[in-house]
């Protein structure tokens, strides 16, 4: 079905390479997210698996069958855009009817794949009206409908949700998890928010500057990070870094240890600091601690009824089976 | 209190230039509907006094008068056409990246900065004229015998030195409205299979749609009142006298301010009725 599969592939735009040589497999019926900071060539990975791109050198296998310079149309995937690109002029039923309308799809059986899209996504009661009369929430409902009609081998998500204001983006997190678990169908999604690949992916792909940092579940991700920039990047708030005397006492160059993994007290402790701002969540609450001699900044993460105030002393213990060792290269100490 | 003042602030100081474009615009039009009602003979004994519909009576049953329309709108048809048409392709062709965009984009400008009279004389002497003209040297090297071009095909030599000039403004226009369509629009219309015709079809088209409507408007307006082209290469002959010639020759030629006022009359309601007729388009087209 929908496996896709990239082999050495690397993507140059002039002198600058953007990707690497590359391999990556993504199986049929996983859910994959590419995450990164901004520039990491995430999108750009998307759009040589989409086509839309050329790959300056490697291969590509979609499908089984080899793909490197199949054009985009052929290759059956569906992609949905950040800015969902819908067609302003045609109505909702058109949008989404425009793909099988290409294909050649009998009309019939069009209204009926409209019909059933509408009916998963919502949409039955907006079918005639033009994208400009819907909320940001119903135009990606449309973008997705008008990628599911085509019964694609795989969707592409280009941050599809980074228009939506919050809350619906946490709705839209949901229906999206939930399309995949109904449709079992292959799906690559790019974000740059690492919640959004926490909780939504099977395998989430960690990129930098083009290259693959780490792949993984996200919870191997978030248990054992392979370098010091996963450790960073994966998990909120931020896990603590730190180098110098501290770390070499465990025999690393860095430790890490996540503000979740490190308990707090009032009495004694391994370390100790000034709080400076103390964030209530309610059901949390995340302290940042300062003036502790082993970095800027150190971030705590307690139970919601732990109350310390700006300019209190505040003690702390990292959990010792929790702390994250890495070595001068930034790498994994097991 | 302070937005009620300075609106009544405001509506005493733009009282000027509002006075001096209502008198600006009413007038000449009063003073033509006063002359088109008079028997009005500069030469032959002057101001004559009222003669009622007379002017209008004799106006439209001249036998030149549906002739006259009937050119005006063939040719201001052509024109539109032709720079829509060309517009969009010249238009879709700039926005091609290339070396050298900017100077070629002010080259493809440049027709519209040279003035209706001097392009007119441009075209007639350099390209058309039957002996020394480009177009007959061209001709002549292959062998064919030169077309007199302003006598045996004039209406479509008008067209032409007036599709050049207007070609600019509708290329400029479109290169705009092609550069803002969403590129991303493109990219998902070539996965959803739409080959380059089916694109340029369903997405850049209608895309357009706006500012053909809005090129096609203001060229309309235009075009009805093209005078240069036709006295500086035909005078009128060939069949190229329009409607704004007719009342040029009524007045200047004949020597009768009458006649020719009641010609301006037609014109404004001709106008006025192309006008509201590309309104309710334009209204349809911008709704969207």
């Amino acid at each position: 079905m929908g496996q896709i599969t990239l082999e050495k592939v690397s993507k140059t735009f002039g002198d600058v390479e953007v990707i690497p040589p590359l391999d990556l497999t993504i199986e049929d019926g996983e859910f994959a997210v590419f995450v990164g900071p901004s520039g990491c060539g995430k999108s750009t990975l998307l759009r040589l698996i989409a086509g839309l791109e050329d790959v300056t050198s490697g291969k590509m296998i979609i499908d089984g069958s080899e793909a490197t310079t199949v054009p985009p149309a052929k290759r059956g995937l569906a992609m949905v855009f950040q800015s969902y690109a819908l067609y302003p002029h045609m109505s909702v039923r058109k949008n989404i009817a425009f793909p099988m309308k290409m294909a050649g799809i009998d009309p019939a059986e069009q209204e009926t794949r409209i019909e059933q899209a509408a009916a998963a996504l919502n949409l039955t009661d907006y079918l005639d009206r033009k994208p400009g009369q819907l909320s940001g929430g119903q135009r990606q409902r449309v973008a997705i409908g008008r990628a599911i009609v085509r019964e694609p081998a795989a969707f592409l998500f280009d941050e599809p949700l980074s228009n939506l204001d919050a809350a619906l983006r946490v709705g839209m997190r949901m229906e999206i998890g939930e399309l995949h678990k109904k449709l079992a169908t292959t799906m690559i999604y790019v974000t740059h928010d690492q919640v959004e690949a926490m909780t939504m992916a099977d395998k989430i792909v960690v990129l930098r500057a083009g290259v693959i940092e780490q792949v993984g579940s996200p919870l191997e991700l978030y248990r054992t990070p392979r370098n010091v920039f996963v450790a960073g990047f994966i998990g909120s708030p931020t896990m603590n870094l730190i180098e110098g005397p501290e770390a070499a006492k465990h025999g690393a160059h860095t430790i890490g240890v996540r503000p979740e993994h490190i308990d707090v007290t009032e009495g004694e402790g391994t370390w100790s600091g000034v709080v400076g701002v103390a964030e209530h969540l309610g059901s949390d609450t995340f302290f940042h601690i300062h003036q502790t001699g082993l970095a800027e900044t150190i971030t705590v993460r307690a139970p919601g009824e732990v109350s310390f105030k700006h300019g209190d002393t505040i003690h702390m213990t990292p959990r010792p089976d929790l702390i994250h060792k890495f070595d001068a290269k930034g790498l994994r100490i097991e | 209190m302070a937005t009620q003042h300075s609106r009544s602030a405001a509506r005493l100081m733009m009282a000027p230039a509002v006075i001096l474009l209502l008198g600006w615009m009413l007038v000449p039009l009063t003073m033509t509907l006063w002359f088109s009602f008079r028997r009005y003979l500069p030469l032959r004994g002057g101001d004559q006094g009222w003669v009622g519909f007379d002017n209008y009576v004799r106006f439209v049953s001249s036998s030149s008068f549906w002739p006259a329309v009937q050119t005006t709108l063939i040719i201001v048809g052509g024109v539109l056409v032709i720079t829509v048409v060309f517009g969009i392709l010249l238009a879709l062709l700039l926005d091609q990246p290339m070396w050298g965009q900017g100077v070629v984009r002010i080259l493809v400008i440049a027709p519209f900065f040279v003035m209706p009279t001097v392009s007119a004389l441009v075209w007639k002497n350099i390209f058309m004229d039957p002996v020394n003209g480009l177009f007959a040297h061209l001709w002549k090297f292959f062998g064919a015998t030169p077309v007199e071009w302003l006598s045996q095909a004039s209406v479509q030599s008008i067209i032409m030195i007036v599709s050049w000039q207007w070609l600019p403004f509708a290329t400029l226009i479109l290169l705009t409205a092609v550069q803002s369509l969403d590129g991303e629009q493109l990219e998902a219309s070539e996965m959803d299979g739409a080959k380059p015709l089916q694109r340029f079809g369903y997405i850049i088209l209608p895309h357009l749609a706006r500012a053909i409507t809005i090129v096609v408007l203001i060229q309309t307006i235009f075009l009805l009142s093209i005078f240069a082209e036709i006295f500086v290469t035909t005078g009128g002959a060939f069949g190229t006298k329009t409607l704004s010639y007719l009342i040029f020759q009524r007045v200047l030629e004949s020597q009768n301010i009458g006649l020719g006022s009641a010609g301006g009359i037609y014109a404004v309601i001709l106008a006025n009725i192309v006008a509201i007729f590309l309104m309710r388009i334009v209204g349809k087209n911008l709704d969207a």
